[in-house]
């Protein structure tokens, strides 16, 4: 006989919460047989009518002690292997919640796993009343005529009891749950720190990630587009030096294809430098800002304290901080005649400084570059400052942790 | 217009040893075959035979250790490590074959290679974007220069050098003077000065004339200063 899926699941829930219940009714009641045992010898202690009493008296407490973490271990077995839940391994801290938890709450929760149980058990034994009736030899049927109207209510109270059980034992694993995670489960602060722990780590992934993607474009670039272009730009710049004989209209053609092949050279180059360039992995950020500052349209003096090599990914972020300022020098700030680039660490910090005597009145909330600017010093924890009044100067000051 | 300005090639120096026959050979390494094509016209443009085509360094190190040529135009970027390759293999080949020149292409101006370069070897040196080969008349006179025994450097390897001079004797120099200069220091003649700045050649002597004062360089024999003033521009320490 196969089932319709959906009462598949439904039958599999309700065993798989059964199960919980069921397996939380020992360690939840371990305590109670303790607990009478110790108030059986707390009686004598007091009056001091048995001598032994208070010897005895503790061990039932030893053993109290002892539940208190041991129990939650189980518990904690019991979670994840039933419910798929994962608790913190506690051990010996917070030891407060875990006695709460298995010496008051415990108790409580398995009074009602063994209702549930029991009502369980009633309902089956109710619901089938009318087989153990046909099952009974008649001669033991003390008094019972057998098949009654009294058998017939018992079998539906039966079944109304396993109805209730559904219900009941999905909400009872739902409140142990609740109470367990509450107790014994992350507190909020620990579930925060973990949580930034992990953010953290899978954001240098993230950055690293895009650091490698970055130098796969550059090298793709390099070796195929960029070569292409020049090689085209060659065989055009030969045409014209060896084809003197050609109309003027075909030389016109020739020489200002010429030009729009050396022209999207320089602007692939810029592109493909803004990137990631090979130089910054060879020879560190020194050489690579020395080639930025060299390009850009306006005299750049460079200054870089003697460095020792730091992160790819700092290091990265440095040099597109300064390739993006002095490409929003040279876009939005064309009054300005020269710019200053210093680069300097002090202790964990990478601090780099790029000033200009443009007109100032930049803004770095408006335009993408400075927000893309930002964004990537804040993914490698840095802090990005900018001042720009009206009539200059504008600086912008970036600075970047570096490990190590 | 070759090598008036560079230092005198001695005796020894790269193109005193052209082929008996007059047959001037370069070897060409460049791992970008459709590159490679091009460069080898624009190099027999310029009058050489090209002798042998390598794409990586220690191809080319054994073409020039077997042909001997006037010339090795040497790409930086190559396989296996697609680094500085070129460079090393540059500086090995002037070493060993003090016959040989060597033109490097980059994509890139690399300020450090430039200086590895030209801190070792002040002659039959250069080092140019791989761009200008699209300038082919240009091109085929730098490739004619370094040859000779000069020097062929990009605009931009002298201005990236020039960043890092912050404060030195230069700063007295007007702008003019520095123009010239500069211009001086990619490997250009004192007539090719002239032609670019658009004045008269004797204006340009009196120019290189009062940089020689301000850099407080003793009248010897002019080569030697003027090798002097472009090295002391470039910030390089003269090797040999």
């Amino acid at each position: 006989m196969t089932l319709p899926p959906r009462v598949r699941r439904a039958l599999s829930r309700l065993r798989r919460d059964l199960l919980f219940v069921a397996a939380g009714v020992l360690p939840h009641l371990l305590v109670v047989p303790l607990y009478l045992w110790a108030a059986l010898c707390i009686g004598p202690t007091l009056t001091g009518s048995d001598a032994n009493a208070p010897v005895v008296l503790m061990a039932p407490l030893a053993l109290l002690c002892a539940a208190g973490p041991g129990l939650t271990e189980v518990q904690r077995w019991r979670f994840r292997a039933l419910c798929g839940v994962e608790l913190p391994r506690l051990g010996l801290r917070r030891l407060r919640r875990q006695f709460g938890y298995n010496w008051l709450v415990g108790p409580l929760l398995g009074t009602l796993e063994l209702l549930l149980l029991a009502l369980l058990a009633t309902g089956v034994a109710a619901a089938t009343v009318l087989l153990w009736i046909w099952a009974l030899p008649w001669q033991w049927r003390i008094g019972h005529p057998g098949y009654t109207t009294q058998a017939t209510y018992l079998t539906g109270l039966g079944l109304l009891a396993l109805a209730a059980v559904v219900p009941g034992a999905a909400g009872l694993v739902r409140l142990e749950n609740l109470v367990g995670r509450a107790v014994l489960g992350v507190s909020r602060h620990d579930e925060l720190a973990r949580r930034v722990e992990d953010l953290t780590e899978s954001r240098a992934g993230a950055v690293d990630a895009a650091d490698a993607e970055r130098r796969r474009i550059e090298r793709d670039l390099h070796d195929g587009a960029q070569q292409r272009l020049v090689s085209l730009a060659l065989n055009l710049g030969l045409a014209k030096a060896t084809l003197t004989d050609l109309p003027p209209e075909a030389r016109e053609v020739i020489e200002a294809a010429h030009r729009e092949a050396k022209d999207a050279i320089e602007e692939l180059n810029h592109l493909v430098r803004g990137l990631h360039p090979a130089v910054l992995d060879e020879l560190g950020l020194d050489a690579a800002l020395s080639g930025l500052a060299a390009r850009a349209p306006l005299p750049v003096r460079l200054r870089v304290d003697p460095l020792e090599r730091t992160t790819g990914a700092v290091e990265g972020v440095a040099y597109f901080v300064v390739s993006e300022a002095l490409t929003n020098v040279a876009k939005h700030a064309r009054e300005a005649t020269r710019a200053e680039v210093t680069v300097a660490r002090i202790g964990g910090i990478l601090r780099v400084v790029i000033t200009d005597d443009g007109p100032g009145g930049a803004d770095p909330a408006r335009g993408s570059g400075l927000t893309g600017l930002a964004q990537r010093v804040r993914s490698v924890d840095g802090t990005f400052r900018m001042s720009s009044p009206v009539g200059g100067p504008t600086t912008m000051s970036v600075e970047l942790p570096c490990p190590g | 217009m070759s090598g008036v300005n560079a230092p005198t090639a001695p005796a020894t120096g790269p193109g005193a040893s052209e082929g008996a026959n007059g047959v001037r050979r370069a070897v060409i390494a460049e791992d970008s075959v459709l590159l490679r094509i091009g460069l080898v016209k624009v190099v027999e443009m310029a009058g050489f035979t090209v002798a042998a085509e390598a794409g990586d360094a220690a191809g080319l190190l054994a073409a020039v250790a077997a042909h001997r040529p006037e010339l090795a135009v040497v790409d930086v970027r190559m396989p296996p490590g697609f680094t500085d390759e070129g460079v090393r293999a540059a500086l090995s080949i002037r070493r060993e074959h003090p016959d040989t020149a060597v033109l490097l292409l980059s994509q890139y101006v690399e300020e450090r290679y430039a200086a590895d370069l030209l801190a070792a070897h002040t002659g039959g040196v250069g080092y140019l974007l791989k761009q200008r080969v699209a300038d082919v008349e240009e091109f085929v006179e730098a490739l004619r220069r370094v040859a000779g025994g000069g020097t062929a450097l990009d605009p931009q390897v002298v201005s990236q050098l020039l960043i890092r001079r912050a404060s030195d004797p230069l700063e007295r120099l007007t702008a003019r003077e520095r123009e010239v200069l500069e211009l001086m220091a990619e490997g250009r003649s004192n007539s090719a000065v002239a032609a670019r700045l658009v004045v008269s050649e004797s204006a340009v002597a009196k120019h290189i004339n009062s940089i020689f004062t301000k850099l407080d360089l003793p009248k010897a024999d002019a080569d030697h200063r003027r090798v002097l003033a472009v090295l002391r521009f470039l910030g390089v320490a003269a090797g040999r």
